[in-house]
């Protein structure tokens, strides 16, 4: 079991509040991505369910029972971090086993485990070494190994990838994902990368400055942004966001069309713009436009699109994924 | 592009180095070879080649006691640097884990009371000596030496832990290790290298250290300092003696640092954290 539910949780380092009151659900199970930008108060939110720091006020419960004035260790909780943070000193083996020694468990029990961890993680080929003489997406998996070992009823995630370099990232990412629907365990993972958060989450939470901004599924939050924060950090490459004329036809202050629904033509359209950059990706081509009364758009178009720097085009928005946006920068 | 290094530069750097090194070292080098010439060759001038006698040798041993001061120095310096290790390691783990608005200022405190010139307190210190029968004993040393010291331990061991990453401390409290297990498992093993070097440091420290050891001691509790000392005789210079005795006296701390090279490195945290 893996309930986690959070209760006008406040934290505030001196005068300076970092989260002003959360309150959030977690079923046992599932999937949840914090993701935001530096500083929103996500990676503190995660170490305030970990027990790493104390709430200033509100209370955090784990299936049913308040652990708030709870330590770490007393949460059954796992986490990995961001730095791996594996014991330099010990050998893989001793890594994986080390949550298990803690817990008193008897050597047999902690070699059988050990190994089954290091089957399921490809690592038992390094048990005798040391973190020191492992690659990066190693050391993240002996971090992992150590973490799953203790059967806890939910695993953290600090940002666990931001130290792998981009191939190693999708890999280990996939990893991470298919490890979650193997354990079935519920799971948290912070990061600030939407990529991440959108393709492993069964949930996200959009946090900024410490408030949640919205929760819901990935494919909720794309279409159904609840504010021009959300709207303008979920979407890869980001929701162009229009003022001014063009809003004020659609009843909006701000309207937010993705780059995927401006249809891109040569001869004719609503709006003709003249492309300054063209981004050639083979399967997409990501073109930056001014466009005539609009002002710079992002536009995804075709892989075989020929147009090159000052090409004049033809955009048509898709009137049926135009998201607006009142004064307030609330969805209308 | 890296610089191209000549062979003709790398000469003269290693040239210039051992140059360097050979000043450095060249009063030792000179108490060891007077240390082989017979008095009278030793007072005759400077020659570097001596008439490798061991007569100083057999001297210092048959009319002075050379073993005495010796237990001394080693129980001084060694039972200082327990104590202060004792008091150092709590001391610097609190600094370093759960500091405070102070612990900068605390620790600059500490460090500027080494800037005070020990002869300033000889006085009050000597007198407390004598008022609580301290004065030529050995526990007297040992605590007295422990305290010029703590300051520079407490520094070394601080800034030691301050490089070992929270984040493998919350890892191991996240593991379910108790404040015990964590100082015993994962902090100690891994602070070995900052502790043994922080050790041999205050052990050389406290085996060089020479003006309190003279001052409060006489006979029954003197170390090898006041060893050396006593070979200025109202007689005159025993050069040759002299050196022997100091000689032997800087002998097992030479012997100590060059086989602890390796521990005075460190670098076992390396490739746990990126």
């Amino acid at each position: 079991m893996g309930n986690i539910v959070l209760r006008s949780v406040n934290k505030s380092f001196g005068a300076t509040t970092i989260i002003p009151n959360i309150d959030l659900d977690i079923a046992d199970g599932e999937f949840v991505v914090f993701v935001g930008p530096s500083g929103c108060g996500k990676s503190t939110l995660l170490r305030l369910i970990a027990g790493l720091e104390d709430t200033t006020r509100g209370t955090i419960s784990i299936d049913g029972r308040d652990v708030t004035g709870e330590a770490p260790a007393k949460r059954k909780l796992a986490m990995v971090f961001q730095s791996y943070a594996l014991y330099p000193h010990m050998t893989v083996a001793k890594n994986i086993a080390f949550p298990l020694k803690m817990a008193g468990e008897s050597p047999e029990v902690i070699d059988r485990k050990v190994k089954d961890a290091a089957r399921v993680l490809n690592l038992t080929n390094y048990l005798e070494r040391r973190p020191g003489q492992l690659s990066g997406g190693q050391r993240q998996r002996v971090a992992i190994g150590r973490a799953i070992v203790r059967q806890p009823s939910a695993f953290l995630f600090d940002e666990p990838l931001s130290n792998l370099d981009a191939a190693l990232r999708g890999t280990m990412r996939l990893e991470i994902s298919e490890l979650h629907n193997q354990l079935k365990t519920t799971m948290i993972y912070v990061t600030h990368d939407q990529v991440e958060a959108m393709t492993m989450a069964d949930k996200i939470v959009v946090l900024n400055a410490g408030n949640i901004e919205q929760v819901g599924s990935p494919m909720e939050l794309y279409n159904k942004p609840r504010n021009l924060f959300v709207a303008g950090f979920i979407g890869s490459p980001k929701m162009n966001l229009i003022e001014g004329a063009p809003a004020a036809t659609h009843g909006a202050k701000t309207i937010g069309i993705r780059p995927e629904h401006l249809k891109v033509s040569t001869s004719d359209g609503a709006w003709k713009a003249t492309v300054s950059v063209a981004e050639h990706l083979g399967s997409d081509t990501f073109l930056h436009v001014s466009a005539d009364g609009v002002g710079p758009l992002t536009v995804r178009a075709d892989g075989g699109i020929a147009v090159q720097h000052g090409s004049t085009v033809y955009l048509t928005p898709d009137t049926t994924r135009i998201h607006r946006f009142g004064s307030d920068g609330k969805a209308l | 592009m890296a610089r191209a290094v000549t062979t003709q530069h790398k000469v003269v750097v290693t040239a210039a180095a051992w140059a360097v090194a050979l000043i450095i070292f060249f009063p030792i080098l000179y108490t060891i070879i007077t240390s082989f010439k017979s008095e009278q060759e030793a007072i005759q001038g400077f020659d570097l080649i001596p008439s490798f006698t061991f007569e100083s040798y057999a001297d210092v041993q048959s009319q002075y006691n050379y073993f005495k001061p010796f237990m001394n120095s080693v129980i001084i310096s060694v039972g200082s640097t327990i104590l202060a290790l004792l008091i150092a390691v709590p001391a610097a783990w609190s600094m370093a884990f759960s500091p405070t608005r102070r612990t900068k200022d605390i620790l600059m405190w500490m460090l500027s009371t080494k800037m005070m010139p020990a002869v300033a307190v000889l006085m009050p210190i000597y007198l407390l000596f004598r008022d609580f029968g301290l004065l030529d004993s050995r526990i007297g040393l040992t605590v007295m030496l422990m305290l010029i010291n703590l300051p520079i331990v407490v520094w070394m061991l601080y800034t030691y832990f301050r490089e070992i990453p929270g984040e493998i401390l919350e890892a191991a409290r996240m593991d379910g290790a108790s404040l015990w297990n964590e100082i015993v498992y994962v902090l100690t093993p891994m602070a070995i290298p900052g502790i043994a070097s922080t050790m041999l440091l205050n052990i050389i420290l406290a085996w060089n250290e020479a003006f309190w050891t003279i001052r409060l001691t006489t006979t029954e509790a003197a170390p090898l300092t006041a060893f050396i000392t006593s070979f200025s005789s109202p007689q005159g210079l025993f050069w040759a003696k002299l050196s022997a005795a100091s000689t032997l006296a800087i002998a097992p701390i030479l012997v100590m640092g060059w086989f602890s090279q390796k521990q005075l490195v460190r670098g076992l945290t390396f490739g746990a954290v990126k």
